[in-house]
């Protein structure tokens, strides 16, 4: 956590390259909740050739096509201060294919497979299908959150190794492509959800934020939840039947939350 | 003479749009055109055969662009074209409604682009440009950057009119034996950030100018430059000049005299009821079409000119796109400190979104009922796709207000 008198440092890392998927409005979220609580917060975007600050407290990466992907794994890897910061105990958090890049290797054009940075025992290949579509996630209870909703755009099945706990189970739709979605270790969690995520999720962005700055005042978040009620009905309405008695379920304890 | 098949294909087609029509199913083009696909594969070729044929394609800007080059081509001889329908079926209705050997200009979505052009052999090809847009749909931009690259090495007969400015665009143009470079202006430069040919990073100048860190890739020299704010055009906005200067360069390979083109181009008010003004209630409003997020940074630029009321309204059916993402990539927070309307099946994602922006905003269930709510003035209507076709809808039976969309 950083002294009462310094800005939460976030760093966006390579927006230009994993942007793909809008997550830049994780960013956005992550400043403003902080703003409006007033926390004082300081971005830094790092673009290609620019140096990945070594003190930040919160790194953020989102989604890319393949080329991007694999040109900021190897600007990241050659730059050394994200893997640095991992050490430290810094918090990372990695949407699609930044969550990809923090594993130990992903697949890219052609179905070559190549390595990732290694900081997180996970990885990547190509599944038989891509997955697009509403994503509905019941999280790891000991995680404290309400279910998450998002929406998902990816072409990998992602394997976790012993240790690598996932961010929840896939109530619909796709994630890892075992049943389970994203992953937690340590204070890295990485996640397929775009939407983008955190707006859509805003208790995943107070968890996040929580491990920089400690426990948090609530803000009032019911736009969001009457979008995620919203998106879960929409989803209902498709879903099989297991599903939908699930989802009827969730639904109600959505609304009570 | 088209062949057997051919005609018996489009017999039919035209008898199933009849009937669609006559059922009240929409204008029946779709499904005419599905028809005669369906009957007869090879349909568009046939019936492509021994008429000169323009293609107009791009993410933003296809319709009104092949709006412009119509009425250019149009002070030197007929021309038909598909008026939005921009599928395989709306190309092969157009085609079947056109006398043989009469000037087609047709609208092309992206991704189907490489096959139309396969099939019709154009003499001219307008790209103009590529960004991120429907990703759950159409899939990612590069991917189709490589399949017109593939397509424009087979233009053998073709003339292709490409946005030198667009990196994507330039880099497929590229392989095209011939090529005229127009200047027509790529703001929204996201998307081409990482070079498409070797994937490092694209450095962009102030001029215009753009080249790939490595070298191996940069702008082509131009052939035309952007024309001025002082052509007369009806259209307004940025946008609107590179989509007529894109056809009026198109219009020149054809042998129009520009003079001439930029007239009737300059006449050109409305295009499928994009910048047409409405009168609801005591608000006289502009109706502006933006789907993606080049599409909303030009649309800003033409808000910003006034401080009048903005309803927006964002559907996310098939043709939209089902993810709404996109809307983070918008810089709404330009819209601070006016009065801000939200509606349309997404208006909860629009509605979280401004809030991030620090817009305050008020629902409302439809755009018609956002109108009704302001006090008399002017306002800007900007609807995605789906919410913008069923206000022009709406639109052309309510009363109708002066179509000057220059004021
Ligand atoms: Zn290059």
């Amino acid at each position: 956590m950083p002294p009462p008198d310094s800005a939460v440092g976030i760093v966006a890392l390579y927006p230009s390259l994993l942007g793909t998927y809008a997550d830049g409005g994780n960013v956005t979220v992550l400043e403003q909740r902080l703003a409006w609580r007033g926390i004082p917060a300081e971005v830094v975007t790092v673009e290609v050739g620019e140096p990945v600050p070594a003190t930040g407290d919160l790194y953020v990466l989102g989604g890319a096509e393949d080329g991007p992907q694999s040109l900021a794994t190897d600007v990241l890897a050659a730059d050394g201060a994200l893997s640095r910061a991992a050490d430290r105990g810094a918090v990372i958090f990695a949407v699609c294919a930044g969550l990809q890049i923090l594993g130990t290797s992903f697949s890219v054009s052609g179905g070559r497979q190549r390595d990732g940075l290694g900081l997180v025992d996970i990885a990547t290949r190509r599944g038989e299908r891509r997955a697009v579509g509403e994503i509905l996630v019941e999280p790891t209870p000991d995680l404290g959150l309400p279910m998450l909703s998002g929406y998902e755009n990816h072409g990998g099945v992602t394997a976790r190794g012993p240790g690598v706990e996932p961010l929840g189970r896939v109530a619909y739709g796709v994630g890892n492509g075992d049943g389970t979605e994203g992953f937690v270790r340590g204070r890295i969690l990485g996640t397929y959800l775009h939407g983008p995520g955190l707006p859509r999720n805003p208790a995943l962005a107070d968890l996040v934020l929580s491990w920089v700055a400690g426990p948090l005042e609530p803000l009032d978040d019911s736009d969001a939840a009457a979008l995620r009620d919203e998106r879960v009905e929409a989803v209902g309405r498709g879903a099989t039947s297991w599903a939908k008695r699930w989802l009827d379920r969730r639904s109600r304890v959505a609304r009570a939350v | 003479m088209l062949p057997a098949r051919t005609r018996l294909a489009v017999a039919a087609g035209h008898a199933v749009s009849r009937l669609s029509r006559a059922l009240g199913k929409g204008a029946g083009a779709s499904v005419g055109g599905k028809t005669i696909l369906a009957l007869d594969k090879g349909a568009i070729a046939a019936m492509a055969a021994g008429r000169p044929i323009a293609l107009v394609s791009g993410t933003n800007g296809k319709t009104t662009t092949t709006r412009l080059l119509t009425a250019a081509l149009s002070t030197v001889g007929e021309v038909v074209a598909n008026a939005g329908a921009n599928l395989p079926s709306g190309a092969a209705i157009t085609l079947a409604d056109a006398p043989p050997g009469r000037r087609a200009v047709l609208e092309v979505d992206e991704s189907h682009l490489p096959a139309i052009a396969a099939a019709t052999e154009p003499d001219l090809v307008l790209l103009l440009n590529l960004s991120r847009d429907q990703l759950d749909r159409v899939g990612e931009v590069r991917m189709i950057a490589a399949r017109w690259r593939q397509m424009a090495a087979t233009l053998s007969g073709a003339t292709v009119v490409a946005n030198a400015d667009d990196p994507l665009v330039a880099w497929a143009a590229m392989a095209a034996p011939k090529v005229v470079w127009v200047a027509a202006g790529q703001p929204w430069v996201a998307d081409a950030t990482s070079c498409p040919s070797c994937s490092e990073p694209i450095r962009f100048a102030d001029g215009g100018g753009w080249v790939c860190s490595t070298g191996d890739l940069r702008r082509p020299d131009i052939d035309r430059t952007m024309l001025g704010d002082d052509t007369g055009l009806r259209l307004p906005g940025r946008a609107n000049r590179a989509n007529a200067t894109m056809a009026l360069a198109a219009a020149a390979v054809a042998g129009v005299d520009e003079e001439k083109a930029l007239a009737a181009m300059a006449d050109v008010g409305e295009v499928d009821g994009r910048y047409r003004t409405i009168t609801v209630g005591r608000t006289t409003a502009r109706l502006l079409l933006a789907k993606n997020p080049a599409g909303w940074h030009e649309v800003l630029d033409l808000l910003a000119v006034s401080r009048d009321p903005v309803v927006i309204s964002i559907n996310s059916r098939v043709p939209d796109g089902r993810d709404v993402s996109w809307l983070w990539d918008v810089a709404f927070e330009r819209l601070t400190g006016r009065p801000v309307f939200v509606t349309g099946e997404r208006w909860r994602d629009l509605g979280v979104r401004l809030r991030y922006a620090g817009v305050d905003h008020e629902h409302r269930p439809s755009v018609e009922a956002a109108l009704e709510s302001l006090p008399p003035g002017r306002a800007d209507v900007v609807a995605n796709y789906t919410s913008f076709q069923s206000l022009i809808r709406h639109a052309a039976t309510a009363p109708e207000g002066a179509t000057d969309a220059a004021a």
